[in-house]
């Protein structure tokens, strides 16, 4: 009897909310199954941010001060999909990290790292027709943090999107290929594993600017809809 | 071909810059139509304790029941000035507050009307995933008979409801876990 219009995402697409080797799960994740709802108008509409003005040099992060920031000058880019591959057309994509030493321009972060008086570390743009975005930013380092003894985050690009929907919001974390503290990280290893691949951008030897940056690549894909919603 | 879903992360504890530049505490600006209420959510872990570093986002109707969006192809007024979305970190308390209207009632697809309320997000340190609810008024007689609360078992009804204290403010703690644990939704 319920509409689905979104599809429901299957159970080993996203960690579990109780994932004990990252603590601060434990006292924090809900253990009451979350109820279902069918699709009414508050799931499928959301916020879309069509009158937010964004400035142009949002999305270059290397620009955002009076010099350039220390660490390695990196082109972010990818395409926001639904699940049949089909874009997500003018989604605004926002973005946040730490600077190239690993130091989050936060008052909360306390790690003995320099703070990079060029580096402020946070983006956004909103994607074309084709869903396709681009950053410009930094290598963002690895840092420690106090989960576990000697624990380090592996380098990452925390991303946030709304898409189309009340039901399609997603925040998310994008790593590096090949990161050896990937397989120590608790946060990255609470997905599934048969899905942890997908929080993987990929090297982009084409997309890379000569003598200026290398390029990372790194898709988001979003729910999609069902391709015949149940009438009720 | 099916593409695999991007899993969800945590937001983090350091989440700054662009995401509290879209700060929206006032979501209804004067003009905007329906009656003026003030929201002030916290956040709670299992032990009770507040949750300093979480960030909410609300989304609602206007007060005539239409939402700001394409999907929503229903002859009802829009609201210049009202998008119906929200966004604020909590403060030192633990607390997001807002200023809105009271949204409308929307429909439910199989006939009538939900209950008005307000459709909430949490995000936090520690939460892998978001976590969505639903914020209703305590007293609405709509209450009674909204879809929504109905799948809900009726001892844990009131996690959702908002009271109004003495100073006309709608309270709701959200309880992440322990024996208050909220109701939250798969939407």
């Amino acid at each position: 009897m319920s509409k689905e219009i979104y599809r429901r995402a299957p159970a080993d697409a996203h960690p579990p909310n109780l994932s004990p080797e990252y603590k601060s799960t434990v006292s924090r994740a809900p253990r009451q199954p979350a109820i279902v709802l069918p699709h009414t108008l508050s799931e499928i509409t959301g916020p879309l941010l069509a009158t937010e003005r964004l400035d142009a040099l949002e999305n270059d992060l290397t620009q955002q001060r009076s010099g350039e920031p220390l660490g390695e000058r990196i082109v972010v880019h990818g395409r926001v999909l639904d699940q049949d591959g089909k874009p997500v057309p003018k989604a605004i994509v926002e973005i946040w990290q730490c600077n190239a030493a690993g130091r989050y321009h936060h008052p909360g972060d306390q790690h003995d790292a320099p703070l990079d008086p060029n580096f402020y570390g946070g983006g956004r743009v909103r994607a074309d027709e084709d869903g396709r975005y681009q950053f410009i930013t930094i290598k963002p380092g690895a840092y420690p943090w106090k989960n576990h003894h000697n624990a380090w985050r592996p380098a990452h690009i925390h991303f946030s999107l709304f898409g189309p929907a009340f039901a399609t919001r997603l925040i998310t974390q994008m790593y590096f290929p090949n990161d050896p503290l990937l397989g120590f990280d608790p946060i990255y290893n609470s997905v599934p594993e048969g899905a942890r691949h997908r929080l993987q951008s990929s090297f982009d030897m084409e997309a890379t600017r000569p003598e200026w940056a290398l390029a990372y690549k790194f898709d988001i894909v979003l729910r999609g809809r069902n391709a015949t919603p149940m009438e009720g | 071909m099916s593409h695999g879903l991007t899993p969800s992360q945590t937001i983090g504890p350091f989440y700054f810059g662009t995401v509290t530049k879209v700060y929206h505490q006032q979501l209804a600006p004067p003009g905007v139509a329906g009656e003026r209420i003030e929201l002030a959510l916290t956040v709670h872990d299992a032990d009770g304790a507040i949750v300093p570093d979480s960030l909410i986002e609300i989304w609602q109707a206007n007060s005539h029941g239409r939402y700001n969006h394409p999907e929503d192809r229903r002859n009802l007024p829009l609201d210049a000035g009202f998008e119906g979305y929200g966004r604020v970190s909590v403060d030192t308390q633990g607390c997001a507050r807002f200023s809105s209207v009271k949204p409308g009632r929307v429909p439910w697809p199989e006939g009538g009307l939900q209950a008005p309320h307000v459709n909430i997000s949490v995000f936090a340190r520690g939460l892998l995933n978001r976590v969505a609810t639903r914020l209703y008024f305590d007293g609405d007689p709509a209450n009674a008979e909204d879809p929504v609360l109905k799948l809900v078992d009726p001892a844990r009804r009131a996690t959702l409801l908002a009271r109004k204290d003495d100073k006309g403010v709608w309270r709701l703690p959200i309880h992440l876990g322990g024996p208050k644990e909220t109701v939250f939704f798969d939407c």
